[in-house]
Formats: structure tokens, sequence, C-alpha cells
């Protein structure tokens, strides 16, 4: 069954090689020449292609090509021209004041577009894709601000963030009341909870001595959140009296806040985005609908 | 025939394989007491346990041999052919495991919830699952089973070894029981496609070997003067996939002890290691290996010659030099300095013409016979596989483009370019395969129902389009979301924008998966009924493996 | 046909077959990967890249383990758009220690290459925990199984040696504390901090994942992961970074 002459197969015409296996036999017809000249076109255009771009390793360095060709060369152009037509339209925005930014209706379209763009990818994860908030991350369209809702305010929280590691973000967290070294007792925390409830008129739990409640919020919490428990802008203390939560307004979630403290942290963007993306972004919250 | 009165007695290997084994099984039970992770514990247990049942298995085995196995019977070569039958029925079943897995994966992606939130559950361990089960586990044993199959009919020899071929077969699929369930278990080295951690590593690279070698041996005592162009393709699936192997794999363990390891190389080196080996896991696993089963299986099932000797040889060494040159289209634009691109890249291209090379002679080889598409839908799913393989091998030098790969690369589309490869050519040319083999090795004149194999057909037909066409529409969508800028000078979408974008795509993907289970278990079910119930072949000489003593 | 017939030196002979194989399929990956050893261009200079704390590294295996790579590149390319969106795109120096790599290949889930910094700790444990909870449209998968999970103390030993013979050069000194510098760095309070940051310049010493493992003296799975995720892409001072300098 070894090698057997070449036979002619009839169906194509064409000789076979001899060679059989299993019943399987090859025919020897040539290689197709659209094949082959495609094939030889490919490997032209690749000696082509070494030439112009960087290719080939060598000892010490490797293949540069004739136009020079580097990617990073490429993007750093790319982003080059991108700012200077970005500068172009509004080479102010990286200069001018927040208020006259927003004065300039030019400007202002600038920036709400850029501070749009980073907001989606840069704060969204956290405020939410429409910036309305989830627990524990502020709704920045209602107009209750922790640390204020002007402009200045605004561009200084997320310039430098809230209780992050850089000096100068705003500081300060509410302190836990409870646990065993606690100033105050379940009992109290309790008391206290209820009593906060009523500031926003929700009724407290029946069977629960607000008045005592009322006195320990004087002794222990006034001093951030304000006589009225009207909050403290400075201290990032939330009102109390309005229909604005952060984490919740039922007791349970208020007998936590009291008693383990709180304290949301926020990165600041000075040093991860550049100063007129940060500009905007500020200018971009403060039109979401609270700027105040 | 062997003399009933010739003396048994315990080879060399066979005592040589029981100690082997016996000092596996100790060593086993010696790390077990030490490991220090739980899932590393259960595989060295089941490595002992597989061990002792090696050792039973060898000597129970020895009991029931006669004293020599003979080469030939009544002048045919008596073919061994129950380690080929072992390989089908675990392709069989890894595929439609690695199918629904990749279902439920699909399904994870539409609706997340699905994950659980469970360890073993979550998608970034069953996505390895996934990849693992159907390239290795099915194309793996498909491979095993043709590549022994096709060398032994096309040397007129019995495959080489007695112990070997089953160690071959059972050390692989052993290898895959800990592969897969290392990575529910968290167990990986976390390099695609390469993810069994380094004593899985060091198992296989044993079986490899031994494979290479009964592969070899059997050539050596072929009847025929020329090797089989199919061979040709298998030995360089072989020999490449132990080279890539032990090149991207090198790790050193934390300790004997630790499943955990650490790859030698770092960084970027370790990045161009990764898909030098993973692409050429491609082309020498996904490609040159399944082009070894087209060339035996298309000429045999459409009985015409192979359409081109001289094709078949210049397509061969193209291919196999130019392959390993395109890894670095996997890394474009990446820290990887941009010459190595340009390599891969421009590599990639020439590479359209050689993998073609196999896609045309396959077709061709059916001039004369194209009429047989009509009536036989096994020869059909080879025909559709080879355009499948000719679609994503154009695909593939496109994707190389740095321009067109600065789009494509980390979307859908890429997803979308590997299932038309992977399901289209590697999933179909496998099941024509199959079909063919299990009438031939289960003695049956032909398949319980032709019709039932133009449903799988047509139903995973259906599937494949769903799949592919979604991902290409997803991946392109996604590639222009993420680099979209609004009139203004500022990106367009948030990165969330473009997940929420992909959620109708990713429902159509699982649909196109659902259907493509579906066919798989139709196809199972045809077996099964072929196996039970197909009409005997007659009397075709395949001469029993142990004649009556 | 004369030089068709010549083949039949390989078809014949499977041992010649078998090394025309190795040789032809050897060059390719030779002449790609050996220069990247020596070409000096390969890897940037550049300062601040460091080995990872233990910490790190255990949240790195931590990352590997459950397939984060499926997922998420760590790998900005200089394209426009990624660097607008992630940052400055990554060098190769910045993953030299990296074993295995873990630039990725598919983005379902954004780049972390910069991830760092870039997010509170509180909101990486809240969205591993729950992604869901925190951004609505996310198809990540939840991880709430890493809080209640401990590093064990005995899974560590060995990780950093291992590491050395692989090239990174961490120092006797680092190894031998290597249980004790990752404790400490979950824990401020502990007497070791300043002993750590020697060890580790530029490395945080905070309780990431808040959890009360610190206080115990124990670290948890999330910890480290935490850990891991505010790290990466902080090493390099793209502040001081001479891009110019680098072009190759
Ligand atoms: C890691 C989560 C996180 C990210 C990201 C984030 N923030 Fe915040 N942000 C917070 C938290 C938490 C607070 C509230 C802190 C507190 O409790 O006082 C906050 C508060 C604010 C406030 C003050 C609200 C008030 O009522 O005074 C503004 C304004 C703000 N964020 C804007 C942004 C912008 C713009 C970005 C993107 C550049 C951003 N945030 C990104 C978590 C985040
Ligand atoms: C040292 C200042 C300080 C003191 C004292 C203090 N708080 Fe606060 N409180 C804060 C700050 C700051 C926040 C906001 C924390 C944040 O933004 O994460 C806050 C938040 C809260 C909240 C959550 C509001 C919401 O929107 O969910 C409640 C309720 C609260 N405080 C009640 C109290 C009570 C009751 C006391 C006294 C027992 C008290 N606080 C004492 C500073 C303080
Ligand atoms: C099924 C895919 C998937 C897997 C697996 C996955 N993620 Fe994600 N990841 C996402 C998606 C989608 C997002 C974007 C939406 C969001 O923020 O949740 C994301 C976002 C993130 C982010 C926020 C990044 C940013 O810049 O906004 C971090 C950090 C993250 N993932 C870490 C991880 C880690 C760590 C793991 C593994 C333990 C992991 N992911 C596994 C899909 C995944
Ligand atoms: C029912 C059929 C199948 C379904 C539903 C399916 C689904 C999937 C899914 C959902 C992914 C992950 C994609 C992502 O991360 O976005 C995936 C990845 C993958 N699948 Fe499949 N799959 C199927 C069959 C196959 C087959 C038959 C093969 C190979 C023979 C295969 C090979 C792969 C590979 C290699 C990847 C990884 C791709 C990459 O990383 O780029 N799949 N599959
Ligand atoms: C000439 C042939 C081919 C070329 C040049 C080629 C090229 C490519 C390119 C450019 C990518 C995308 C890399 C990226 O951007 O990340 C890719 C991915 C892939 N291709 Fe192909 N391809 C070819 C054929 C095939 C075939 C036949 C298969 C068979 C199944 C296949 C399977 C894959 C897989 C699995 C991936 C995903 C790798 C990953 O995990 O990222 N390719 N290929
Ligand atoms: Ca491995
Ligand atoms: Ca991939
Ligand atoms: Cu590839």
């Amino acid at each position: 069954m070894a090698d057997h002459k070449p036979e002619i197969d009839v169906a194509t015409g064409r000789s076979t090689t001899g060679h059989e296996w299993d019943g399987i036999k090859e025919l020897n017809s040539p290689l197709p020449k659209w094949w082959v000249y495609l094939f030889y076109a490919t490997i032209v255009w690749s000696i082509g292609y070494w030439v112009v771009y960087p290719a080939w390793p060598m000892i010490a360095s490797h293949t540069r090509g004739v136009i020079g060709y580097s990617s990073r060369m490429d993007v750093a152009a790319d982003l080059d021209a991108l700012r200077a037509r970005r500068t172009q339209r509004g080479a102010a925005l990286a200069t001018a004041p927040l208020a006259d930014i927003q004065r300039d209706t030019n400007l202002l379209t600038l920036a709400l577009a850029q501070g749009k763009a980073a907001f989606g990818d840069n704060c969204a994860p956290c405020h939410g894709l429409s910036a309305t908030g989830s627990r524990g991350y502020p709704n920045l369209r209602d107009d209750a601000w922790l640390w204020g809702g002007k402009l200045e305010d605004i561009h200084q929280t997320i310039r430098h963030g809230i209780r992050n590691a850089d000096d100068q973000s705003r500081q300060g967290p509410m302190p836990p009341f409870g646990g065993a070294a606690g100033m105050l007792k379940p009992a109290e925390i309790v008391q206290v909870a209820n009593f906060v409830r009523t500031l926003s008129g929700q009724a407290p739990r029946a069977g629960i001595d607000v008045a005592k409640g009322k006195e320990l919020f004087a002794a222990n919490c006034t001093a951030c959140h304000g006589d009225e428990g009207r909050g403290n802008r400075d201290l990032g203390a939330p009102n109390l009296t309005g229909q604005v939560w952060l984490y919740g307004s039922d007791e349970k979630t208020i007998i936590e806040t009291i008693t383990n403290g709180r304290g949301g942290v926020m990165p600041g963007w000075a040093g991860r985005l550049d100063e007129t993306t940060v500009k905007a972004l500020a200018i971009y919250v403060h039109a979401l609908g609270g700027g105040q | 025939m062997t003399p009933a009165s010739a003396q048994k007695s315990l080879t060399f290997t066979e005592i040589g394989s029981a100690l082997a084994f016996a000092a596996t099984a100790l060593l086993c039970i010696v790390v077990a007491a030490g490991s220090v992770d739980s899932g590393y514990t259960f595989h060295v247990t089941l490595g002992a346990i597989a061990s002792i049942a090696a050792v039973i298995a060898i000597f129970n085995r020895y009991m029931a041999r006669p004293a020599s196995i003979p080469q030939e019977i009544d002048g045919k070569p008596n073919y061994n052919m129950e380690p080929v039958k072992f390989a089908v029925v675990a392709a069989v079943f890894w595929g439609i495991a690695g199918f629904t897995v990749g279902l439920v994966i699909a399904s994870q992606l539409a609706w997340p919830v699905l994950n659980l939130d469970l360890p073993w559950t979550n998608f970034g361990r069953l996505r390895p699952l996934h990849t693992s089960a159907v390239i290795f586990a099915f194309g793996g044993n498909v491979l095993l089973a043709t590549s022994f199959y096709v060398v032994q009919k096309t040397s007129r020899a019995r495959l080489a070894g007695v112990i070997a071929p089953w160690f071959v077969i059972l050390g692989y699929n052993f290898f895959i029981l800990i592969a897969g369930t290392g990575y529910l278990l968290g167990i990986t080295q976390g390099k695609e496609y390469a993810e069994p951690e380094w004593y899985a590593d060091l198992f296989l690279t044993i079986v490899w070997v031994t494979y290479l070698l009964v592969f070899l041996a059997t050539l050596w005592k072929r009847k025929e003067p020329h090797i089989f162009v199919a061979n040709w393709f298998y030995l360089a699936f072989i020999v490449t996939i132990a080279v890539l192997h032990l090149g991207n794999n090198a790790a050193i363990p934390v300790s004997i002890y630790s499943p955990k390891s650490y790859i030698v190389w770092s960084g970027v080196q370790d990045a161009m290691f990764q898909w030098w080996y993973g692409h050429n896991a491609v082309g020498f696993f996904l490609t040159a290996g399944f082009l070894a089963i087209m060339y035996y299986f298309v000429p045999k099932r459409a009985e015409r010659p192979i359409y081109s000797y001289r094709l078949s040889i210049v397509h061969f060494w193209a291919l196999i030099f130019l392959y390993i040159w395109a890894g670095p289209h996997h890394l474009h634009y990446t820290a990887l300095p941009d010459w190595a691109q340009t390599l891969g890249m421009t590599f990639s291209i020439m590479l359209w013409m050689p993998s073609w090379g196999g896609m045309i002679n396959g077709l061709m080889t059916l001039s004369g016979a194209w009429d047989k598409l009509r009536t036989d839908p096994v020869l059909r799913l080879m025909v559709v596989s080879l355009a499948f393989y000719g679609m994503s091998t154009f695909e593939g030098p496109l994707m190389s483009i740095k321009a067109v790969n600065s789009l494509s690369h980390y979307t859908d589309w890429t997803i979308g370019h590997v299932h038309s490869g992977a399901l289209g050519w590697v999933a179909y040319v496998s099941f024509g395969a199959i079909y063919c083999l299990v009438p031939w090795l289960w003695k049956k004149k032909e398949l319980y129902s032709l019709r039932l194999v133009d449903w799988h057909f047509w139903v995973s037909t259906i599937g494949i389009v769903f799949y592919i066409s979604a991902m290409w529409v997803a991946g392109i969508m996604q590639g222009l979301m993420w680099r979209a800028y609004t009139a203004l000078g500022f990106l367009e979408y948030s990165f969330i924008e473009t997940v929420d974008a992909m959620h109708p795509y990713y429902v159509i993907r699982a649909l196109g998966g659902a259907l493509f289970v579906v066919g798989s278990l139709i196809m199972a079910y045809n077996l099964i009924m072929t196996v039970r119930q197909g009409e005997a072949a007659e009397a075709e000489p395949m001469p029993a493996l142990v004649p009556a003593e | 046909m004369s030089l068709w017939n010549k083949h039949a030196i390989f078809e014949k002979n499977s041992i010649v077959l078998v090394l025309g194989i190795i040789v032809v399929v050897a060059i390719g990956g030779l002449v790609e990967i050996a220069p990247l050893f020596y070409l000096r261009s390969t890897i940037e200079r550049v300062e601040g890249v460091r080995p990872y704390t233990p910490l790190e590294l255990a949240g790195r295996a931590i990352y590997v383990r459950e397939g984060c790579y499926n997922c998420h590149s760590q790998m900005i390319r200089p394209l426009r758009d990624e660097v607008e969106r992630y940052g400055h795109y990554s060098l190769a120096a910045e993953s030299m220690y990296d074993k295995p790599f873990q630039w990725g290949s598919k983005r379902t889930g954004p780049d972390l290459a910069r991830v760092g910094g870039k997010y509170s700790d509180e909101w990486h444990v809240a969205h591993l925990s729950n992604p869901r909870s925190i951004v609505p449209q996310s198809i990540m998968p939840g991880y709430p199984f890493l809080a209640t999970a401990e590093v064990r103390p005995e899974t560590v030993a060995g990780h950093l040696p291992t590491n050395r013979v692989g090239g990174v050069p961490y120092s006797a000194d680092q190894i031998a504390k290597a249980l004790e510098d990752m404790r400490t760095q979950v824990n401020p309070e502990s007497p070791n901090v300043q002993a750590f940051q020697a060890r580790y310049p530029g490395a945080t010493v905070r309780n990431f994942s808040g959890g009360t493992s610190a206080a115990a003296g124990t670290v948890s799975e999330m910890d480290a992961l935490v850990a891991y995720l505010q790290v990466l892409g902080t090493m390099v001072d793209f502040k001081t970074y001479d891009a110019r300098a680098n072009i190759r």
C-alpha cells in the first residue's frame, strides 16, 4: 500500500502524488496564484512598514524607522492639540476667577461641559451619575450643604476633599459617643436620638424621656450642630432640623450615628485633576441646582 | 497469535510506573499533612488517591492481560482504540460542561445577581473555568482522541506503549480536574489560559512529554514511508505547546506546602512571555491541532483527495514560523516597546495567507463532492467550520493593525473574534470529528440520526450568529463610546454609561449561548443513542483487543 | 516537482521533522523576548517604584485569586481618551515587581492602574461588599466574604523570599519582619509604624477596612485588598516625571 504511482483524479483532472494513508490521497495541485501573490504582498508591505516604523531589536538599541515614530510622542502631541483647542475656545477658563466664569456664557458653557465630563468618571461612583448621592454620599442637587454651597466653598471641598490626608482638607469627624469609654450610656443615646428626631418634626417613640434627651443634646451636641440643631458648615456638622439626611433619620440609624460617630471621607482632587478641571467641576456642581 | 503457554511477567514499564505512582502517593500524603491551604490539601489528597488507584490499575491490568499484546492480528494492525474512546466521551462531557459555564458567565454579565456573592460562584473565578473547560478540557480531549486515532490509522500501527497512552489520557483529564476545581477554590496563577498553579503545571509537563513520546514512537512504527500531513500538524502542536508551557509557567512555589507560586518573570517581560504563550496557544492548540483534524476528517468524510500537497507544505511551515511572532498584537499600545508591537503587527498580517492555506486546502478538497453538503450535515459542520476559520483568521490580522486594535482592544469585539474562532471553527470541526468517530469507534454502521445532526447544526448556528453579531456591535460601540468626544472637546461618556449600554447585547449573547448549549445536548443524545441502539457495522475487521485464550 | 521532492526528508524522518519544527518556532520567540531583558529602553528609569509591602502583596494575591484581571485592566495606553479618563499612561517600570503582571485584556470594568487614592477606603469596602449599593448600574460581583476572612499568618511566610529569588529587591530585614509589617500597616497605633515606614518609604498605615481586625492584631482580606487597590498607580510622582526623557 506504500508509494503508489501518481494517478489522475477524475473530478478535477489533477494528478495525485502517489501517497496514500488510510484511503486518503493528495492531489499535486500547484499553489493558487492569487494566494501566492497576496502572500507576497503582505511581505512587501511588512518590509515597507519596518522601514518606516521602529521594528527590529539590535544589540544596544533598535531600528527607529525613518519617520521617528513613538507612541508616546504621538499621544503627547494629541494631548497638546486637544489642550490648544480648548485654550483657543476659552483660555480664560484657566485664569479667570470662578465668579467671572459663571457670568461669561461662553466660558460657562465650556466649564459645564468640562465639569460634566469629569464628574461622570470621578465623582459619579460616589455621588451617582445624576449627583443625587446615596447613603453617606451627599446629594449635590438639593440645597442642603454640609460644607457650604457657595462657589468658593464647593471649589475648596473639591480641591482638597474631606477628612483625608491632605492637610488642607476639611477636617473633624463626629466623635463616637457610645462604647465602653463613651460619653453617653446606651439609654441616654436612645433619648438623644429621639430628641433629634423631634428637631425635624418626627414623632419620638412613646415612653422615651425626650426632655432628658434635649438636655443631653444641649450638653453634648450643640457645640457642633448649633443651639437649634441647624448645623455648622465650618465643622461640616449637618443641619438636623430639615428633611435631608446623609445617613438616615430613622431611630436605628441615628442611634448608630451617635454611638459610633461619623466621618465621611472624600478624596481631594487637586493632585489628580488639573486646576482647570477642578474649577470646571466646582461650577458644574454649583449649577446642578443646589448652588447658593 | 500469542501462544497460550507464553510466560507472563511484569514488564519493566509496569514495575517502574507502579513504583513511580507509589512514590507520588507517598509524596502527596506528606504534602497533605503539611499543607497550609485547604484547597491544596484537597488537591494533594486527590493526587494520593489517584496514584494509589493507578498502582492498583496497573496490577489489575497485568492480571487481565495476555502475556504479550499482538501488534497485528491476521496481518491487520491491532489498533488500540480504548483510550481514544475514553477521550471522546470526556470531550463531549467537558464540552457540555464548558459551554454551560460559558452560558452562566454570559448570564452573570447580563444579570449580575447571578454571581450570588459567594467566592466559588463569582465571575472572576468562573471565567477561567469556562476558558479552560472549553479549550483544554473539551478541545484538548478532542485533540488527544483524534491524534491517537489518526496517528494509528495513517501509520497502520498500534499505538505505542501499554500504560503510556492511558497515562496520557487519564493524566490529562486529572490535570483538568485539578485545574478546574482549583479555580473554584481560588487557586490560580492569574495568567490567562495558564491559570493552573505550579504543581498542576509540573504534572501536565510530565503528561505532555509522555504524549509526545507516545505519538513519536507510534510514528516510528509506521508502515507508511511518508508521515501524513495531519501528523505534521499534530507534532507541531505537541512540541510547541510543550515549549510555550514551560516558558510561560516558569515559577517558584512559595513552599512545597503552599499552592501559591510567583512567576519568575515580571512586568513587561512577563507580559511578553504571556502573550507569546497566549497567542500561540491559539496558533498551535486551537489552530495547528484542529487543522490536523481537518486534514484527516474532511478528506475522509468527503471521500476526496486532499486538494494540494504543495499548499500543505508551504502553509504548514509558513504558519508555524509566522505564528510565533504575532504575540505582541495582544500588547499594542501597552508599555511593551513600540518595536515589538511593530513586529507583532506585521507578522500577523503576513500570517493571513498561511492561515487561509488551511482553509483553501480544506474547502477545495470538496471539489467534485459539493453535492454531499446537502445530504451530509456532518460534512456541512466541517465546511462551515472552515468558513469560520477563514473569517476569524481574516478578522485577526485586521485587529492586529494598531489603528484598529486601539479601538478593539479591551472591548467585546475581541470576545466576538474569540468566539467566531472558538464556536465556529474549533467547536464545529470538533463536532464533525466526533460525529465521524463515534460510529467508527463503537463499530456502528452510522449515526443514530442525521436529522438530529441537522438540528444541532441549525440551532447552534443561530446561536453563533446571535453571539458574535451581538459582540461585534457591543464591542465597536464600546470602543467608540470610550473615545467619543463632544463638540466642545471633552469626553462624552463616563465609563459606567458604557457598561449600561452593553446590557441588551449581553442578553442577546446569553440567548445565543443557550442555543449553543441546546445544540450540544442534542449531539450528546444522538451520540448516546448511536452507541446504544445503532446498527452494528458489518464485520469490518477491527480485531478485538484481547484474543480469547 | 524536484524541489517539492526534497520535502520528503521531513516526511520520512520524524526526528528531522521535530527538529525542523523546533528551529522554526524558536526564532520568533528569541528575537522578540531576549532583547527585552537587555535593551535598556525596555523599562524606563523612574523614581519611586518600590516592592509591595507584605499587606499589599497579600492583597494582590487576593486580586489574583478572585480573578479581577478578567474584568479590569491595569494598563493605561498612550491614547488621548485613556490618558484623560484614567491618568498618565502606564510605564513599564510601574509593573516591574509584578509577578505575574496584571495588565489584563478586557475592560468589563474600568482600568485600575491608577485607582489608588481615587476613592476612600470606606468606598472600596462598601463597593467590594455590594457594588450595586453604591453604583446602581454596576455589573461587578459582590465580595462580602472578604470582610470576614482573615489573612492567616501561616500563609504569609515565604512570599517575600520567593519574590526575591525572582528578582524583587526585598531586604533581609523586610523578609524577617514580614508578618509584623503586615499587622503594623493596618494599625496606626502600633509602635512599629516608624520602622515599617522606614522599610517601605511612602507606604500608608491605616485601618483600611475600618474593621476591628487592627485592634485584634489580625488582618482581614478586605484590609489587604483595599491596601493593594489604594497603592495602585501612586508610586511614581508624575509631577516630577519627565515624559520626554523616556520616549523610546
Ligand atoms: C470616595 C467617594 C467620593 C468621591 C469620589 C467624591 N466625593 Fe464628594 N463627597 C464624598 C463624601 C463622603 C462627602 C461628604 C463628606 C461628609 O460627610 O462631610 C462628599 C461631599 C462633597 C461635597 C460637599 C457637599 C456638601 O454638602 O457640602 C461636594 C461639593 C462634593 N463632594 C463634590 C464632589 C466632586 C465634584 C467630586 C469629583 C471630583 C467628588 N465629590 C468625588 C465622597 C466622594
Ligand atoms: C465634634 C463635632 C460634633 C459633635 C460634638 C456632634 N456631632 Fe453630629 N455630626 C458632626 C459631623 C461633622 C457630622 C457629619 C459627619 C459626616 O458628614 O460624615 C455629624 C452628623 C450627625 C448626624 C447625621 C446626620 C445625617 O444627615 O445623617 C446626626 C444624627 C448627628 N450628627 C447627631 C449628633 C448628636 C445627637 C450629637 C450629640 C450627642 C452630635 N451629633 C454631636 C459633628 C458633631
Ligand atoms: C464582572 C466583572 C467584574 C469583576 C470580576 C470585578 N469587577 Fe470591579 N468593576 C466592574 C465594573 C463593571 C465596574 C464599574 C462599575 C462600578 O464602579 O462598580 C467596576 C469598578 C471597580 C472599581 C472602581 C474603579 C473606578 O475607577 O471607578 C474598583 C476599584 C474595582 N471594580 C475593583 C475590583 C476588584 C478588586 C475586583 C476583584 C476582587 C473586581 N473589581 C472584580 C466589573 C468587575
Ligand atoms: C455556549 C457557548 C459559549 C458561551 C455562552 C460563552 C461565553 C463566554 C463569555 C461570557 C466569556 C467572557 C467574556 C467577557 O469577559 O466579556 C467567554 C470568554 C471566552 N470563551 Fe466562551 N463561551 C462559549 C463557548 C466557548 C467555546 C466553545 C470556546 C473555545 C473553544 C470559548 C472560548 C472562550 C475564550 C478563549 C474566552 C476568553 C476570551 C478573552 O479573554 O478574550 N468559549 N465566553
Ligand atoms: C491569523 C490569525 C489570527 C490573528 C492574527 C489573530 C489576532 C488576534 C488579535 C489582534 C486579538 C486581539 C488582541 C487584543 O486586542 O487583546 C486576538 C484575540 C484572540 N484571538 Fe485571535 N487571531 C487569529 C486567529 C484566531 C483563531 C483562529 C482563534 C481561535 C479560536 C483565535 C482566538 C483568539 C483568542 C482566544 C483571543 C483572545 C485573547 C485574549 O484573551 O485577550 N484567534 N486575536
Ligand atoms: Ca500555570
Ligand atoms: Ca482575555
Ligand atoms: Cu493573538
